[in-house]
């Protein structure tokens, strides 16, 4: 963020809650109650419930076909559900058109007005609301300078580069001062240098308003940097609600493991389950698996999941506990800068994925192609899947 | 993309200036050379004989002139001219405003129709075109006539007495033009009409706007290109038309076509009908010179 100034952690008002989602008394701001939508003969949201909290930067991350926007249609109110209601702040939105709904949506394409100017297309909305004249522009003229774009009123959308079109769309969804902001895609059409910027600045712009807004992704790193809260979303159903940390460290099963970022999954049974340590039995792999004790019983299938960043490298056998120490061969690796990234193939013919920060300046690597080398992990770093 | 801005090798850049040169070859053989023929012919004087009017050039080589600009005069000094041209630009006017009526809907349910639909609707619009002009205009002249399809209908049913005159009326030609120009109305609204973003109609809806005023706002200024293609599709053409007012229109329905033909085949009076032409040509060019100046100004906004 080169032009914006940093925000002290104080002012970050999202972050500062105290989980709401973990407080029974805190009443939601928008209730999702058993939401279905079919088109034909395709179920594209199948009874999906879910409660937002007032200043939440909620995400819904899915791939293309999982629901997620058909979800934010029905929210908006494009769409109508087949079952189910929406509430936000304690008003059913089911009957209400979308013209009366207190939610305004940042498009995917923008669908910025084209033969209005920028200007006219951030009034549209409060002109449609009647409010006279000298407050239109004065809400105008507030909106364009917080998103930066004082200096191009006067323009036509075509005339704007992307990051910019994103910010008028930006600037037109917010000035009307919605209850709830929708935003479809909001960074997906902008390159990586632009996005990453645009991600603070959504974020710094949600603190200072405080509206409670709804991303729909399917970029998964979007949606952790982003959001205060993610649901995975998947064939028209929610598979995990959680904040991003939950959801990365603690996925429940092997969908969201895989969706988000990159994982090692080892398929097997359970060996052994006493005191707090699980033992796992992989296909293809000698040994055992040490993993933190669940519920699991001595026999069930499972497979256990192992993030590649945490599992350590080195060329001689570690020192100490012989836990989860497996050896094997280095058969390809990429140089990142800051990281490096190994693909070790284990005995028993088991390729995994293993991230070594490069800590140390130095032209040498920790291993070369074809070296034998020993990968290792604590026992709680093994997430325990059962489906 | 990528090979745009390379110069192209001189076999290229030949056949570019091929290319472009095609048209403007055809536009002067076929438009400007046959206009300033009639033009030559409007400023002469008819006489009887072969051809029936004066020569440019009576001397010979001698370089005389022979202009006359009595034709042009005669144009405004008997009514017959300006009042045909009046009917003319009136059938025009209103043949074009209730294409646009009914055109409009027509084209807007085309673009919303689902997929496979929207062809076969479109093929619908399109179909008459495969049988004759003529033979259409007769039909509905055995529509119209007294002992019609509809005036039989209507004693049928007892709705009238007597048989409506509706055929040789102003109604019929109006009837006759809306019919035969509608797809000319209904193919540049649909062209423009399909290529609206549906995002920008939620937008407008997002935004507080109900669906008549999405309409207004959206809809409506972003198909004015098509609505002006479409009208002047229809426009031009039937200001000049000739079979259907002869055919299905009254005595009165004297359209500029008429006079021009019944100068040209019942006077013989080949300058003065070319003065009629020259003048129609002049009546045509106007709006198409305005709709041109609409556009660069449409485009000069986008860049």
């Amino acid at each position: 963020m080169p032009d914006s100034p940093a925000q002290s952690p104080s002012s970050d008002a999202a972050r500062r809650l105290p989980r709401p989602w973990d407080n029974p008394a805190q009443v939601p701001f928008i209730q999702i109650k058993g939401l279905s939508k079919r088109f034909d003969d395709v179920t594209a949201v199948n009874d999906v419930s879910l409660d937002i909290f007032r200043g939440e930067l909620f995400a819904i991350l899915g791939g293309s076909g999982s629901g997620k926007t058909t979800l934010l249609r029905m929210l908006a109110g494009f769409e109508q559900p087949a079952a189910g209601s929406i509430v936000i702040d304690g008003v059913d939105m089911t009957p209400v058109p979308p013209y009366e709904r207190p939610v305004n949506m940042m498009f995917q394409s923008y669908a910025l007005f084209p033969h209005m100017t920028v200007e006219q297309n951030v009034a549209y909305g409060l002109r449609k609301e009647g409010l006279p004249r000298a407050d239109i522009a004065r809400r105008v003229a507030e909106m364009l300078a917080l998103v930066k774009l004082g200096s191009l009123g006067g323009r036509k959308p075509d005339q704007l580069s992307g990051g910019e079109q994103q910010r008028v769309a930006l600037a037109r969804a917010l000035v009307k001062r919605p209850k709830v902001l929708l935003l479809d895609e909001p960074l997906a059409a902008l390159d990586r240098k632009l996005r990453e910027h645009t991600q603070f600045e959504l974020m710094n712009i949600q603190d200072q308003l405080g509206i409670t807004f709804l991303v729909v992704t399917h970029d998964q790193e979007e949606a952790m940097t982003l959001a205060t809260r993610i649901a995975v979303m998947n064939a028209g159903r929610f598979v995990q609600v959680g904040t991003p940390a939950e959801i990365y460290e603690f996925p429940c099963n092997r969908f969201v493991a895989d969706f988000f970022g990159t994982v090692n999954l080892f398929s097997g049974r359970v060996a052994g389950n006493s005191g707090d340590t699980l033992s796992f039995r992989a296909d293809n792999l000698p040994g055992v698996i040490c993993a933190p004790a669940t519920t699991c019983q001595t026999g069930d299938e499972a497979w256990i999941a192992v993030r590649p960043e945490k599992i350590s490298l080195s060329k001689a056998p570690p020192a100490g506990s012989d836990e989860n120490v497996f050896r094997g061969m280095v058969w390809d690796l990429a140089y990142y800068g800051n990281l490096s990234l190994y693909q070790i193939n284990l005995d028993g013919g088991h390729i995994i994925e293993v991230s070594v920060q490069n800590r140390v300046r130095s032209a040498q690597r920790v291993a070369e192609w074809y070296d034998e080398v020993y990968v290792y992990w604590g026992k709680q770093n093994s997430v325990v899947l059962r489906e | 993309m990528q090979n745009r801005d390379m110069p192209l090798p001189v076999s290229g850049r030949w056949w570019r200036a091929g290319a472009i040169a095609i048209p403007y070859a055809w536009l002067l053989l076929f438009f400007l050379a046959p206009f300033l023929l009639v033009f030559k012919i409007s400023v002469a004087d008819p006489v009887v004989g072969q051809p029936p009017f004066t020569a440019l050039f009576p001397g010979g080589g001698s370089g005389l002139v022979h202009i006359s600009w009595d034709n042009y005069r005669f144009l405004f000094e008997d009514n017959l001219y300006p009042v045909s041209y009046l009917k003319s630009v009136q059938i025009a006017f209103v043949s074009t405003l209730l294409c646009l009526l009914l055109g409009y809907p027509l084209a807007y349910a085309i673009a919303r129709a689902r997929h496979p639909w929207r062809n076969v609707l479109l093929m619908l619009v399109i179909l008459p075109f495969w049988t004759s002009f003529l033979l259409r205009v007769y039909a509905w002249m055995g529509v119209l006539s007294d002992h019609g399809l509809v005036n039989n209908l209507l004693l049928w049913l007892g709705v009238i007495e007597r048989p409506l005159k509706i055929l040789y009326t102003d109604l019929a030609v109006y009837l006759g033009i809306l019919y035969s120009y509608l797809p000319f109305m209904v193919l540049p609204l649909y062209a423009s009409l399909e290529r609206l973003d549906p995002d920008l109609h939620d937008a407008a809806e997002d935004l507080g706007a109900g669906p008549l005023t999405v309409f207004r706002d959206i809809t409506l200024p972003m198909s004015l290109p098509g609505i002006i293609a479409g009208s002047l599709l229809v426009f031009i053409p039937a200001i000049g038309e000739f079979v259907i007012p002869s055919l299905m229109g009254g005595l009165d329905s004297l359209m500029i076509g008429r006079t021009l033909y019944e100068e040209f085949f019942s006077n013989r009076d080949w300058p003065m009908s070319a003065a009629v032409a020259t003048v129609l040509l002049l009546i045509l060019v106007l709006p198409i010179m305005v709709f041109q100046r609409y556009q660069v100004r449409e485009r000069a906004g986008v860049q």
